[in-house]
């Protein structure tokens, strides 16, 4: 099996999802829109960290006796750090949405040009 | 005009990434070499990579067999402490944020029979699906976190199902400080038994088995409860707005 073709549509599918992202941040004014962005970018940066440390052919870092090849455990660590980083943010910036909707009855945003 | 900006700018951001991660393909001379874990280059420890070590060494100094919670609980237990910091933080600043809001009462529909009964009989399943993850979190994929979020999905069900259910702030945040201090003062007894902080000092026992990897279950139970309970304490934060 050809390494790289293994590895090009996770890539594409990373520069999409981040594509996607930056595209809701720049044209979106609804400000709940944009926190949807900034996760679907978020799991972009995932998939990118997965996707660096991934071995051809090995399976998840867990021996079992029977030797196989292992992806490289250490992006998966850190992607789990910042998935919990991620629910935090998350959740933090919804709240501040809701405390903004009860001020404006809008979730639009409405601090003259956006940009 | 700012759609068409958005477009073109996502799109020139696509074309840039696609010929950046081009780049990141290993060459196809390079395949042959693709690094293998078990015969390392010139097999000697000084020429390992840290991946090669964390995959030949962790089941003979961490007793795990999960190598990422080894990572997560062992190597890198200093990180996990203050990741679970974050979130604490951010419960906090959820209950803060919210608590200042004027609560006006917005009268809320009873659930249907089917999902009333039905959630009765997935909540045991969900929290004991939960306590198996985070207990075997040295063994199986999951851990402290995955665990957590699933217990607290069980009662994010119960509160959509049921608008009366409540939890009580207090004991949720009991529950929260006493895990914290476990992780803790786990911590602090691997710096007064062993040498450093978050150091194992309880003997490792059989790599496989329940019993084992000396103080990565202790840490990661108290991991998936303090999860759970932020998890959960974020979650009743976001319903009683409307109250």
């Amino acid at each position: 099996m050809n390494f790289s073709s293994i590895l090009l549509p996770s890539y594409i599918a990373v520069a999409a999802l981040l594509s996607i992202g930056l595209y809701g941040v720049i044209a979106k004014k609804n400000l709940l829109k944009i926190f949807i962005s900034l996760s679907i970018m978020e799991t972009g940066v995932n998939l990118l960290l997965i996707t660096i440390g991934y071995v051809p052919g090995g399976t998840a870092p867990i021996e079992n006796g029977n030797f196989a090849k292992y992806v490289d455990p250490l992006p998966q660590a850190l992607v789990l750090t910042a998935i919990v980083i991620g629910v935090s943010v998350t959740a933090l910036a919804l709240s501040l949405l809701i405390s903004y909707y009860s001020k404006t009855k809008s979730l639009e945003y409405k601090g003259g040009m956006k940009w | 005009m700012r759609k068409y900006a958005g477009i073109v700018i996502a799109a020139l951001f696509f074309i840039f990434a696609i010929f950046t991660f081009y780049q990141l393909l290993p060459s196809d001379q390079y395949i042959g070499k693709q690094y293998n874990y078990v015969d390392p280059l010139n097999g000697s420890a000084a020429n390992e990579s840290i991946p090669q070590h964390y995959i030949k060494y962790t089941k003979n100094e961490t007793g795990a067999v999960n190598a990422v919670t080894a990572i997560v609980v062992e190597y890198r237990g200093f990180d996990t402490l203050g990741e679970v910091t974050v979130l604490f933080t951010a419960a906090t600043g959820v209950s803060f944020i919210l608590s200042q809001l004027f609560q006006k009462k917005i009268k809320k529909t009873e659930a249907n029979l089917i999902a009333k009964e039905g959630s009765k009989i997935v909540l045991p399943f969900a929290i004991l699906t939960g306590a198996y993850i985070f207990v075997h979190g040295h063994l199986t994929p999951g851990g402290g976190f995955p665990g957590g979020s699933v217990i607290a999905s069980g009662l994010l069900l119960m509160l959509l199902v049921y608008p009366k259910f409540f939890l009580s702030h207090q004991k949720l945040s009991y529950e929260e400080s006493v895990a914290g201090s476990v992780f803790v003062i786990i911590g602090l007894l691997g710096l007064v038994f062993a040498t450093s902080f978050l150091q194992n000092f309880i003997p490792l026992g059989k790599p496989g088995f329940l019993i084992s990897a000396g103080i990565i279950p202790l840490i990661y139970i108290a991991i998936g409860f303090k999860v759970g309970s932020e998890l959960s304490s974020v979650v009743m934060n976001l319903k009683e707005v409307g109250k």
